[in-house]
């Protein structure tokens, strides 16, 4: 089975090898350039809330065009590898083989179809992980600098928080987990369906949706958040929207994930009066001031950054489970014939 | 090696209100070659596929070589299947393929899949795509003989073949069959290519079994007799199997081992074509089911 398995996905072990391969090399030439950037740039030592703005945006500042593309490369193949691997390896694995009518050729050799699918799941599984694993190492060691001034000032141009989403997913040890969801879910979702297109269409549907509803719904309740009530800085007011004051947070924590910053009143309650006279008649500066006499405060949630770990590892362990789940229901599934 | 190759008890099977097979009982010894006839759609393929394990009845019981059907690697491993339009891996070239059956099954003879490739002029780096539907064909029966099967079922594996290739493909299976005693299940809608190597047919129409025994015996067991077209002058007594009308007479596949003596009616053996085609006609008669045991 070992064998087989090897001979029918060697195209796409063997391509996946090489663009581990040619991926290396650019980030090792490239690598050790960034990296000598950033220590020379005085962040390691800077103060922080002092001269770290300035030094991490002085070195941000100075990446080449080549450093930035790599860097927006790098976290978009993190996000196509899993996607890839179960649309267009995991969705046919089980179904092409019953639209070409090669299961009928498999399944009666001298291996049960359980077996015949234990291995194929086996070695997709650590293959897929293996893969994704590799890449997350890669490009999170080349792109450290950039992250390390990042969270230094998330206000600059590149303002992709390690631990906020869109970054989450491609450092760390997450998209292992999401390369062997992924392979898993296109691998089940061939076996019922039994159409290669369907299969792929569905996998890639319910791994975007899987995507956009952990970070957004699930991923910020895994901890209880840190709360912070602050004074609300001038500068941040934007605006008013009825009597709702809409301002950034004033107080950003070094590479935390902010989840919401709510304007509250002196007696602590939320906020609604935000049409003093000044704003409904005067200029945005008098208004600004009179909303200032006001002493208003921000209460902010945010989950701090020293939980990057303990995040990825919850996540990580939530998709290797539902991962090898899938996969033991496929194997369930196989086990009594239903396509002849 | 099992005394009973198929064995069946009011098997059947349905697909939502399609029924495909309906209680199907057959007692088939090892070592025949056996020929499953039927119209397109007759149930052979079900039944094939239940034989293998592909299925599961949802009715009666089947036996295949003593073991339930793809029960597990050792039942696996004693049946040995060619599927209809004789599937292959269009990537994988010949020498592929062998290498395949080795790795998935424990008793391969290797030789024996090396020595027929080169018997039929095929190069091993082929890629199986590329060939012609009577070398896909010869393949996959390489793969299932090599396979070392007690039981080998093919299923319409020449249905696509062209004459030359279907007589090719025949003589391997009837000659590998002799040498290696295996039996053999083959389906069929061409009764001629079955008169050829069966000597055990079974007849299935529209879900049922009409007929199953021992060509020699089927044969002996029925009688074609000629007389005048009026159905009137026909015997109540003789069990008619099928009667058809050509220049003002009448043919009947009589059910009789004696040779029948009526004046009226000239008497004569039948061959098994006549006589399968006659159970196939017959499948228009509700509930008549036909067994007639092997004299051993």
């Amino acid at each position: 089975m070992i064998w087989l398995t090897w001979r029918q996905s060697r195209a796409q072990l063997i391509g996946g090898a090489a663009v581990l391969a040619v991926l290396a090399l650019i980030l090792w030439l490239t690598g050790p350039d960034l990296a000598n950037l950033y220590h020379t740039s005085g962040i390691a030592t800077c103060k922080p809330n002092v001269t770290c703005p300035t030094l991490a945006t002085r070195f941000l500042n100075k990446l080449s065009k080549t450093d930035e593309l790599l860097y927006f490369l790098g976290i978009g193949l993190l996000y196509a590898v899993p996607i890839i691997i179960g649309v267009f390896w995991g969705a046919p694995l089980v179904a092409r083989e019953i639209e070409s009518h090669t299961h009928r050729v498999v399944w009666n050799q001298s291996v049960t179809r359980s077996r015949w699918l234990a291995v194929k799941l086996g070695i997709g599984l650590l293959a897929a992980m293996a893969f994704a694993g590799l890449l997350s190492l890669m490009l999170s060691w080349w792109s450290s600098p950039i992250d390390s001034a990042v969270d230094l000032n998330p206000t600059h141009g590149i303002s992709l928080i390690k631990l906020a989403p869109v970054l989450f997913d491609a450092r760390g040890i997450t998209p292992v987990a999401y390369a062997a969801f992924a392979f898993a879910l296109g691998v089940a979702i061939g076996a019922v369906t039994h159409r290669t297109i369907a299969a792929m269409a569905v996998t890639l549907v319910i791994f975007a949706v899987v995507q956009i509803v952990m970070p957004a719904a699930i991923r910020p309740n895994l901890m209880t958040p840190v709360r912070a009530n602050v004074a609300l800085q001038p500068s941040s007011i934007l605006g008013l929207r009825g009597g709702d004051v809409i301002a950034t947070p004033s107080y950003t924590p070094p590479g935390g994930w902010i989840l919401s910053s709510q304007v509250i009143g002196k007696n602590g309650q939320p906020f609604h009066n935000g049409l003093t006279k000044a704003c409904q008649s005067g200029s945005f500066r008098a208004c600004q001031a009179s909303l200032v006499r006001l002493h208003l405060r921000q209460l902010i949630t945010y989950q701090p950054a020293r939980r990057f770990w303990a995040f990825q590892w919850y996540e990580s362990a939530i998709f290797l489970v539902l991962a090898l789940l899938i996969a033991g229901g496929c194997l369930a599934w196989i086990r009594r014939p239903r396509v002849a | 090696m099992s005394p009973i190759a198929l064995r069946t008890q009011g098997l059947g099977k349905r697909y939502g209100h399609l029924q495909a097979l309906t209680d199907c009982t057959l007692s088939i010894p090892s070592g025949h070659v056996v020929g499953l006839v039927g119209p397109n759609g007759a149930g052979k393929t079900t039944l094939l596929n239940l034989a293998v394990g592909m299925l599961e009845p949802t009715s009666g019981s089947i036996e295949v070589l003593g073991g339930k059907p793809g029960s597990g690697p050792a039942q696996l491993a004693k049946v040995g299947y060619v599927a209809q339009d004789t599937p292959t891996y269009a990537g994988l070239s010949i020498a592929d393929h062998l290498r395949l059956g080795a790795h998935l099954n424990p008793g391969w003879d290797a030789a024996m899949a090396r020595e027929r490739i080169e018997r039929l002029k095929l190069d091993p780096a082929q890629r199986a795509g590329r060939m012609s539907g009577g070398q896909r064909a010869q393949l996959a029966l390489t793969v299932a003989m090599a396979k070392k099967p007690e039981l080998l079922i093919l299923d319409e594996p020449i249905a696509s073949l062209d004459p030359l290739a279907r007589r090719e493909f025949l003589d391997s299976l009837s000659q590998y069959a002799k040498t290696h005693s295996v039996s053999v299940v083959m389906s069929s809608h061409l009764v001629s290519d079955l008169e050829r190597v069966c000597d055990y047919v079974i007849v299935l129409v529209a879900s049922r079994v009409q007929i199953a025994g021992q060509v020699t015996a089927l044969l002996a067991a029925h009688r074609q007799l000629t007389g005048p077209a009026d159905p009137a002058s026909r015997p109540a007594a003789w069990d008619v199997i099928s009667a058809t009308q050509s220049d003002g007479q009448t043919t009947l596949i009589v059910r009789s081992a004696e040779p029948v003596s009526d004046p009226a009616w000239t008497d004569g053996p039948v061959d098994l074509e006549d006589l399968v085609l006659a159970y196939m006609g017959h499948g228009s008669v509700p509930g008549r089911v036909t067994e007639v045991e092997a004299q051993s």
